[in-house]
This record gives C-alpha cells, structure tokens and sequence, in this order.
C-alpha cells in the first residue's frame, strides 16, 4: 500500500472515533432536521396559541359591527367580543388574564372611529398593530362612504399594480430566484466557513500533536515529511466530505419524506424551510460548494499544517493558526455583506483572490449568472496558490518537526526552512 | 553489506553539527556512537534515516547511498519517547509497522512474539500513556524492529529503565546482532558500551576524536592505571615521571600512568621499600577515555 494512503487512512479512522466529530456530526444532523422541518415544528406551537380575545367597549354604538367584519376577514387569530358599557369590570377580567385587551371605541368631530386599546402588560405585540390596521381599514371605509364614492370604484383605488422586474441579461435569475438562490447560497456559506475552520485548525492541533508527543520522529523515519502532511490532509478532507454527505443525505431524506404540512406559501419568502426546497436546490449549486470546500479546505490546511508544524504543544497552536483564522473570518465577512449585493464591484474584485476564492466565487457562481470562464480563472487561481503554498509548506514541515524550541516567530520559519537544505 | 559514512559532513548555517565523519560498521556488529551532549550523534542518526540531508559526503548501505526509498531496511528508537499517547498498543504498531511496508497478517504474529518476549502479552489492548516509562520504552523498541530492518539505530535504549528491563532488552539487541543485523547504538553510560559495541567512534563537537575496535581504543590510548595497597607512606609516587593522575584512596593509591614501562618502574620502585598487599595494571576503562577525550578538549 502506498504510505500516503496508509497516513491517510489512519488520519480518518481515529479521527472519525472522536467524540468531537460524533458530537459535531449529531450536531448539525440535529440542525438540518430542525431546519427542514421548520414547519411542522413552528406549527406545533402555532396549534396550542389561542385566539386573542378582545373585548370591545363601543361608545359610538356603530363602529363595532364594521370593524368585526373587517377583523374577521383578514385576521383568524383575533376574536372580538362585545363587552356592554362597563368599563370597570372589563378592565378587571384584562387584569385576570379572561380578555387579552379592550379596546374602547369612540367617535371624533368628524363622525369617524378613534380608537384606545388597553393592555394588561406592555401593549406591543403584532396582534395589536393587527387590530390597528384593521381599524384603519374600518376608517378609510367609513370616510369613503361618507364621501359618496361607489364601493365599486373603491376596489379600483385600492387594486394593487402590475409591477414585474425582469432582466435583460440571458440566463439572468428574477427577484424570485434570486432570494431563492440567496438562502442556499446563506446555508451553504456557512457550512463551507464552519468546515474550513473546524477542519482546518484540527489539521494543526492534529500536526502538533504528533510533534508533541515526539511521535513524529519515528513517523518520519518510516516515511516522508511531505507525504505524512498530505496523508494527513487528505484524510482530515476525506472525514470532511463523510460529514457532509451525511448532512446533506439527512437533509435530503427529511425533505423528502418529512411530514410537511399543508405547503401553503401564504409567506413564502420569510418562511425559511420553504427556500430550501430539495427540487429547486440546484445540483451545480452543491457540486459548487464541494469544489469549493474543497479547494478553500486544501489552501488553509496546508497553511495551518505549515503553521502547526512549527509548535512545540499543542496550546501554542492555537496562537500561531490566529492570523489565518483570521483571514477566513474576513472571508466570511465579506461573503456575508456580499450576499445583500452580489453584483458590486468588491464581491468582484475579493473573488478572485485566492484566500477568499473559496467563499466569495461560489457566492457569486451560486447567486449570478457569471460566465464560465470567471469561475475557472478564480479556481486556476485559487489552485495555482493551493501548489505554492504546498511547496513552502512542505519545506517548512520537513524541518519544523524537528525543532523543538521556543515557537510561534518568523525567525522559527527560517530555521525550519534551513534545515531542510544541504 | 556494511554501513560505511564517507567524510559526512552536516552544517547548519554556520554550525557545523557533523564535521568530516568516516567510518564502516559491518554488520553482524553493533557500533557505539558515543559523545557528550549536542556532540552531533543525533544528527548523524538523522542523516541515516534520510531525514537529513549531509551538507558533504555520504552514507553507504551495500555500496549504494542511503535515501528515504530505504526507510523499510532501517529501524529507528529515538531518544525521547515517542508514540501516540491515547492510541492501543496493537493499533500503534499495526500502524508503524505499515508505514515500513508490512501487512497486518504479517505484524500481528510478530508483535505477538515480542511482546511475550518482553512478558508483557496482556498490553496488547492498552493505551500507551496508561503504561509506564520503562513499559513505553520496550513498546518503542518493538515499534523499531517488527519490521526486522537490516540497520537498527538505537539512541540511549536504556536511559529510564530498570536493571532487570535493561537487561532485558540488552539480550534482545544481542539476539537480533546474531541474526544479522547492524547497530548502531548510542549512550552515555560507558559500561554498556563495552559490554556490547565490538567498535565505537567518540564525538566531539562533531568531530570524531576516537575511533576504532574497542580494543584497538583501548591499546592506542596508551595510558594504564594502576591500582597500589601498600603499608607505607606512597605519596612520593606522584612525583615520579609518567605519573599523570595520583589519587588517594582508603588502602592506598590510584595512579594513571603514560604507558606500561612507567608502571614497570613504580614496581621496582615500591617492591624495594617494603610490603605491598596489592600492584594491579589495568586496561583504562572506557570512562576514562571518553573523559579524557571529551573534557580535555574542552580546555
């Protein structure tokens, strides 16, 4: 067997028995259960919230009929009661806990309806804007009428307009697939961000560890610095891509046979599970995320195994791998305000720099249409990179697992390059 | 088939770790490489693994050069401990012993072997960090030969260990020399040198400063002690030409003189002055030696 193989597969095998991976994995399958099945779990507490229950005081006498007709029409989750003329007792049964609120109606000089809704605690909350509205509503109405405007001609008033966005550009996505495309993209960010990072700073503690316990003096008599950092590498990758084909086959299956209720799109664009529909999810979208995971993966933890290979324990670790955690925060950053404006020009100009390669072109390559080439430029790029960075890194591993001594500067890195010469 | 260094030379920068080393060990020996601290013996163990690059020169193995192709013919034992603490004993040395080329079926019924040998057969399925330094130790060496490497580099084997583990794992280095294989071996405790290494080369600062059959040492340093109990006053041999050391002891003196006829002559001396219980010549010991060596060149 080839020794690179025999590295990596030893990589994977103790590190997919870790408690940290199986908690991780669990994790985030628990995550992506919730999140396709968003609404069956928000209808649960949907069913057992109760109606809120108003009372009405309606001094005005004409005004309670309306505006229960109003209210019953738009929203089904207020229940108007009429609660005679005392003032006193209804505002008792609020403060028991019986009525949510009362809301006494009066009627100004102009013969309109004015109204004042009284609470037991703060009165801020959606029904009550609701019933506002509503009120509103009510109001325009009543005014109207008194105008001598025809019921009719006011539907026509109150008609939405047509307004529809299209683009000129071919293959350009609508406002809808956008958004659509927006919140894949999100999930999908974000998985790529969490990966590298988590990934990527186990390939150092992973390196210096070996350092520390001295196990690597006898690894490298057997076989060669460069292959041990790239058997370790690809086997921390290999463990990557076990978690997220795990992810994504939960999600998949949770998609396909949950329960899903009644998929109504009442609210399709806030409602977040319906986004992330598994017909509409494109396949690029997510060979995209690989590569790119992949590539972004590659490029850190080739840095980080550089960096872990220069420490002596592993607590120092987390000091040196700092500043290139760093840099994909940044990255991330900039993915995240890029998501709002996919078309600028900095989303632009930071994809094609290979320490934001990862993050930033597949934020563009899932939201935009760019045109091929852009993508394969940022990943020749981002490649090109990827094999320089080998080349130091392996350098600098070969003699930095044989210095034991004070770390974390640059002089260390020098040293570290120097032994491994003539 | 023989481990030959030709004028090795290692630098680092402007340090010169290794400096201009020549010698052959054959094999069915084992070979001392001995010096005090930092004098350059683990980077010469590393330029034999392949881990280091010699700045000159080269390291034979059968009349060809030595690269990191060649990493399954040798078996390496480190100074410091070094495996991983949290791994089992069997998957440790399943995964060592694949890195040297050896298939499962093939390392399992060694280990085995060695680890009754070593009468620790119940450690099979133990963490390395629950067992003991010296327990450690005798798992590192069976990591260093499963493979049954033709060259075995052993640096300090026995530091840490027991009398009993030490011998114990000194017959096992005797067996596997029997059997063929070359070895080089480091320590700093003298008297295990002689009692294994047939030849030995002393470093100094990289360079090295004795080298030889243990014997041939021996006979060139030239020096002699002898050992004196008399029942008269003895001190008037310090003054005696020849006489380079005069140490007082209980019963008499300790002397090390320049060469066999200075002995001769504090023979005829003392035998004239009255009863002598005791007049011994010895060999110097390699302590002596390496002391000499070693410290005197620090001036």
């Amino acid at each position: 067997m080839n020794k690179l193989w025999i590295v990596m597969l030893h990589t994977y095998k103790m590190r997919i028995r870790t408690k940290a991976f199986l908690l991780t994995t669990i994790a985030s399958l628990l995550l992506i259960l919730g999140l396709t099945n968003m609404q069956s779990i928000l209808s649960i507490f949907d069913g057992k919230e109760e109606n809120k229950q108003v009372a009405v005081l309606d001094e005005s006498g004409h005004f309670y009929e309306p505006l229960k007709q109003q209210v019953e029409n738009t929203s089904d989750n207020i229940d108007l009661i009429q609660a005679g003329q005392n003032a006193q007792e209804a505002e008792e049964r609020v403060l028991d806990g019986e009525y949510d609120g009362i809301l006494v109606l009066g009627k100004n000089e102009k013969g309109l309806p004015e109204g004042v809704l009284k609470t037991a605690g703060v009165p801020e909350a959606n029904w009550i804007s609701n019933i506002e509205n509503n009120l509103q509503q009510t109001k325009v109405m009543i005014a109207t009428q008194q105008l001598g405007v025809d019921p009719a001609e006011l539907t026509t008033l109150y008609e939405p307009v047509s307004f529809q966005k299209e683009s000129l550009q071919e293959g350009a996505k609508t406002e809808e697939e956008l958004n659509q495309a927006r919140s894949i993209v999100y999930v999908l960010l974000f998985v790529i961000y969490f990966a590298v990072l988590f990934y990527g700073s186990m390939i150092a503690t992973e390196v210096a560890t070996e350092k520390s316990s001295r196990v690597m003096e006898i690894l490298i008599s057997s076989v060669s610095p460069v292959k041990q950092m790239f058997g370790k590498i690809f086997g921390i990758a290999l463990l990557g891509l076990t978690q997220f084909f795990l992810i994504f086959l939960v999600g998949f299956l949770s998609l396909e046979y949950s329960p899903s209720p009644e998929k109504e799109s009442t609210q399709p664009m806030t409602d977040f599970s319906s986004l992330i529909q598994i017909e509409q999810l494109p396949i690029s979208t997510v060979v995209y995320a690989i590569i790119f995971f992949l590539l972004g993966f590659l490029l850190y933890a080739t840095l980080l195994a550089m960096l872990g290979s220069l420490v002596n324990k592993v607590e120092e670790a987390n000091q040196v791998i700092t500043p290139v955690i760093l840099i994909i925060v940044v990255a991330f950053m900039g993915a995240m305000s890029g998501l709002a404006t996919p078309e600028a020009g900095f989303v632009a100009v930071m994809s094609y720099i290979p320490f934001f390669t990862p993050m930033i072109m597949f934020l563009r390559v899932g939201m935009l249409s760019i045109p091929v080439w852009e993508v394969l430029l940022g990943i020749l790029i981002l490649v090109v990179t990827i094999g320089i960075f080998a080349v130091i890194a392996a350098k600098v591993y070969r003699g930095g697992v044989l210095m034991y001594g004070n770390a974390s500067s640059l002089k260390n890195f020098k040293k570290a390059i120097q032994l491994t010469k003539k | 088939m023989s481990l030959h260094f030709e004028k090795v030379t290692k630098k680092f920068g402007v340090f010169t770790a290794v400096d201009n080393v020549s010698f052959q060990i054959p094999d069915h020996q084992i070979f001392g490489l001995l010096g005090a601290n930092g004098a350059g013996k683990t980077t010469t163990f590393r330029m034999v693994i392949g881990l280091l690059a010699p700045t000159a020169g080269r390291i034979m193995w059968d009349n060809k050069p030595l690269s990191q192709k060649d990493s399954h013919l040798i078996g390496y034992l480190p100074e410091e401990r070094g495996l991983y603490p949290s791994l089992k004993v069997s998957d440790q040395l399943l995964y060592l012993g694949r890195l040297k080329g050896m298939k499962k079926a093939e390392i399992l019924p060694q280990m085995k072997k060695w680890l009754e040998r070593f009468k620790v057969p119940e450690f099979e399925n133990k963490k390395v960090e629950e067992l003991s330094k010296g327990n450690q130790q005798k798992i590192q060496f069976i990591a260093a030969v499963l493979h049954r490497p033709k060259i075995l580099i052993l640096d300090e084997p026995f530091s840490g260990l027991d009398p009993v583990n030490v011998e114990m794992l000194k017959e096992a280095v005797l067996e596997l020399k029997k059997e063929g294989t070359t070895i080089v071996f480091s320590s700093h405790r003298m008297e295990h040198v002689e009692e294994l290494c047939e030849h030995l080369c002393i470093l100094h600062k990289g360079r090295p400063v004795v080298h030889g059959s243990l014997k041939e040492v021996k006979r060139s340093f030239g020096k002699k002690n002898v050992t004196v109990h008399a029942e008269f006053d003895l001190s008037y041999l310090k003054d005696i030409p020849g006489v380079l050391k005069y140490k007082l002891v209980t019963e008499g003196v300790h002397l090390q003189v320049e060469n066999e006829e200075v002995s001769q002559k504090i023979f005829e001396s003392i035998t004239s002055k009255g009863f002598v219980r005791k007049f011994e010549l010895e060999e110097p010991s390699l302590n002596d030696i390496f002391i000499e060596k070693v410290g005197a060149s620090y001036e």
